[in-house]
């Protein structure tokens, strides 16, 4: 734990009755930085999520934000954190702009001051032209912009948003993520929660990955796909005969293969040389694909599961 | 052997009734506070303002149009009864099954029209609002507040005076967005209603020029045909009148309920 | 030595919550000001009718017309509804439909804030009813005495202590058919706490019990305010409202902690 971490937590554990949803994780978060919690869901991420941004308390361990304890220093950690909950908990009856207003009011922070920031802000999540539209007619991937705006308003050193594009379309997550990459351009301070690993690649420079409310490993994403996988990934399906047959005959080409119910994942340097000699085995697959691992395949290698069921 | 499965399968039994059925299973997992309420609510009104306030009159005044004031303000409580069932079950039950939960639109996702909920709903308020009569009737017999054999169809009247306010609102809850205008429903329309229907004194208090503006409420009718079923006397022109403003409430509700709603879940 | 336990009833903060509740209640101000009617309804239909048909009651040492009895009992009434309807409804939908407070807790604010906050919004909506019903009762004329304007004060406490209450109560609640159970206890209170009748009428036994009712506390209060009686008991009145309000927020910080901070 270095003292000048912008958040530093030892120990922590979250125990819900019975239920042990945190079981003792250790981070450190230096300014600047994007840090994200990779996980499938009931790993435990919200819990965490919610331990660090100062408003629930951890059963066990401790936690350092800004140097100050969460359960002596609430309210002064909160003043300086931006929040962007899994959930969009907007005013559904109000306009895009009283949402900005009144939210900001909670931080103190005087009507005209208010004013000034969200007007920037919504320039900042494209929604200017929505200012006087109530919020429940906005789109999916606008509600999402507009909280992130909201959390923006104190103007935090640290944001921490819980899974920031579930539930979006595509275009609607790209959009969010250049969002998010100009915040980490001027030096804002991100935690991210995702199951998702293309999110995590994208936009994290160090994450750790969390499985049964324990982290497993942790790293930059190249890193651990380097440290945890091979180079790329050849995915095959077999038809209606099965893919029992061939998974001796092919596993000796492979670093190591995963067996998934639809599918074999075989680890390898070269993938295209390595499908040139499954089919000289005779084996027919009905499909292959070449990819590069990912992050996914970092997740399987350390639980023997998929990131998303 | 084509032709007998296919008389088999013939359905014998509108659409309709599995909206009616669905309403009813959704009831018995949720009925317990409101059947203590059904028994309960009247019994404690009758208590309190029958005998309460009854004593107070019968101190004062002695009898109301020949009564005692308990057995005056009885049927009138069962028409308020009536009229607040009707009206409770179709405002935010349907407000919130056509917007915010969507029940409706699972439901026309299904072989079942627009109409056929419409039916399946009222039809179920019909049968909840049969079985309050049925017990409220059987309450104000208890304080020994009947005296014909007329009183017998007091759980019919409770049904018609309970589905005239529950068809028409039940068009108004389908066309709107937000909850706003019930509050507005509740003190201008129901709560006059209740206070001015000469529910709890009889039309004789009123001066003559406002007689004409207490007929105007739909609720007076059902009050007055209330009265005349548990007291066993009633002319016949009158009678006609009261009937015909609630059967014409629900006709005419029923109508604009099937179109508001087919519009709506079209949308 | 501390006697009581450390009590904490939110900060300043809480203020914020009033004002977003303001905020959104702007929007629907048509609401606030029909409020007006409802009591002028009441009076009215009670003026028209009853007044006649009961005559005059004897509170205390002097004679009343009904409606100068019942008057400050619907204005306990009234306020009773009014914050518990606002406190459930409302604070049910925002704790567990909306999750308003999720957003509100990643501010400054602390649980106690927002427990504080809700009941200052009752306080509001209570005066403001109070006075438009305290309006109508003054000029209908079913005040009977110039003390009839600690009414106000008098009904903001039972605000006070009912939004407590609802508060504390609302976190119990599971779903919208829960509701039927708060009918089924507000109902007998309303009908039964002397509110439309003396409180002599009960049999000896049942007499006790009415004044264990909260609402019988307050009309009670009420009504000596209203005809001038003032006396020890209208102190007992005050203490039991304070105490009961007092309860309810402290209850209802502790449930809020517990259901919106896990």
């Amino acid at each position: 734990m270095t003292s000048d971490s912008l958040l530093s937590a030892r120990g922590l554990v979250k125990q819900f009755g019975n239920f042990r949803a945190v079981d003792g994780i250790d981070v450190s978060i230096e300014r600047g930085e994007s840090f994200g919690f990779l996980g499938p869901n009931g790993a435990g991420k919200t819990s965490t999520m919610r331990m660090i941004s100062a408003v629930s308390q951890p059963t066990a361990g401790e936690i350092r934000i800004f140097g100050l304890n969460p359960v002596s220093h609430g309210p002064e950690i909160r003043a300086r954190l931006g929040v962007v909950p899994q959930e969009d908990t907007l005013e559904l009856e109000l306009s895009v702009m009283n949402n900005l207003l009144m939210f900001g009011r909670y931080f103190d922070i005087p009507r005209k001051v208010i004013r000034q920031r969200a007007t920037e802000l919504l320039e900042f999540a494209q929604l200017s032209d929505r200012a006087d539209d109530k919020c429940d007619n906005l789109s999916g991937g606008m509600k999402r912009r507009l909280t992130i705006a909201r959390s923006l308003l104190n103007q935090p050193e640290l944001l921490i948003l819980d899974e920031p594009t579930t539930g979006l379309d595509p275009q609607a997550r790209h959009l969010l993520w250049d969002r998010l990459y100009r915040l980490k351009r001027d030096g804002v301070t991100l935690i991210i929660t995702t199951h998702y690993m293309d999110e995590a690649e994208q936009l994290c420079d160090r994450l750790v990955v969390m499985d049964q409310g324990r982290i497993v490993a942790e790293g930059a994403p190249r890193a651990l796909i380097e440290q945890y996988s091979t180079r790329e990934v050849l995915e095959l399906r077999f038809g209606a005969e099965g893919q029992e047959p061939y998974v001796d005959r092919i596993s000796e080409y492979a670093e190591r293969v995963e067996v998934l119910p639809d599918r074999l994942l075989l680890y390898v340097h070269d993938g295209d040389e390595v499908l040139r000699a499954v089919h000289a085995t005779g084996a027919t697959p009905e499909s292959a694909l070449v990819r590069r691992s990912s992050l996914e395949d970092v997740f399987l290698r350390l639980t023997g599961r998929t990131l998303v069921d | 052997m084509d032709r007998t499965i296919r008389r088999g399968r013939t359905r014998t039994w509108p659409r309709w009734h599995r909206s009616l059925w669905y309403h009813g299973a959704f009831y018995l997992q949720t009925w317990r506070a409101s059947v203590i309420s059904t028994f309960l609510f009247p019994l404690l009104y009758l208590a309190s303002m029958g005998l309460g306030v009854g004593h107070l009159v019968s101190a004062h005044t002695g009898l109301v149009e020949g009564r005692s004031y308990l057995r005056f303000v009885a049927p009138g409580l069962l028409a308020i009864t009536a009229m607040n069932l009707g009206e409770s079950e179709s405002m935010w039950p349907v407000l919130g099954a056509v917007k915010w939960v969507r029940t409706y639109h699972a439901a026309v996702a299904t072989p079942l029209e627009p109409e056929d909920i419409v039916l399946g709903k009222l039809a179920w308020v019909g049968v909840r609002l049969f079985f309050t009569g049925v017990v409220l009737t059987i309450t104000i017999a208890f304080f020994g507040a009947l005296n014909s054999w007329w009183a017998l169809t007091l759980p019919l009247l409770a049904v018609l005076i309970g589905l005239a306010f529950a068809a028409p609102l039940m068009a108004f809850a389908s066309t709107r967005e937000s909850d706003a205008s019930f509050t507005s429903i509740y003190r201008f329309l129901i709560i006059p209603m209740f206070l001015f229907s000469a529910t709890f004194y009889p039309m004789s208090q009123y001066p003559g020029y406002l007689r004409p503006v207490v007929q105007l409420m739909p609720l007076y009718h059902g009050v007055a045909l209330a009265r005349s079923a548990a007291f066993g006397h009633a002319e016949v022109g009158s009678m006609v009148l009261h009937l015909t403003v609630l059967g014409g409430m629900l006709f005419l509700g029923l109508r604009s309920a099937k179109k508001n709603l087919r519009r709506r879940l079209a949308s | 030595m501390r006697i009581f336990p450390e009590l904490h009833f939110g900060s300043r903060r809480s203020l914020r919550i009033l004002e977003r509740n303001v905020v959104i209640y702007r929007t629907q101000w048509l609401m606030l000001v029909s409020g007006f009617f409802e009591p002028l309804f009441y009076l009215l239909s009670l003026g028209i009718g009853l007044n006649h048909l009961v005559g005059s009651l004897s509170a205390g040492d002097r004679l009343v017309t009904y409606a100068m009895f019942v008057a400050p009992g619907m204005l306990a009434t009234s306020a009773m509804n009014g914050a518990v309807i606002d406190a459930l409804f409302n604070t049910f939908f925002k704790l567990k439909v909306a999750h308003t407070y999720d957003a509100v807790l990643a501010t400054p604010l602390d649980v106690n804030d927002i427990a504080l906050g809700e009941v200052w919004w009752a306080l509001v909506r209570g005066s403001i009813y109070a006075t438009s019903f305290l309006t109508c009762m003054i000029i209908l004329g079913d005040a009977g005495s110039p003390w009839v304007l600690l009414c106000l004060p008098g009904a903001i406490l039972t605000s006070f202590a009912f939004a407590s209450v609802g508060l504390a109560a609302c976190t119990w609640l599971r779903s919208w058919q829960d509701f039927d159970t708060v009918a089924l206890i507000q109902l007998p209170i309303f009908l039964f706490s002397a509110t439309f009748f003396p409180i002599t009428l009960y049999p000896g036994w049942l007499q006790g019990l009415v004044r264990c009712s909260p609402l019988y506390q307050s009309a009670a209060l009420l009504r000596g305010f209203s005809l001038g009686q003032i006396g020890p008991s209208s102190a007992v009145h005050i203490i039991y409202l304070v105490v009961m309000g007092l309860i309810g927020l402290v209850v209802a910080s502790h449930r809020f902690r517990r259901i919106l901070t896990p």
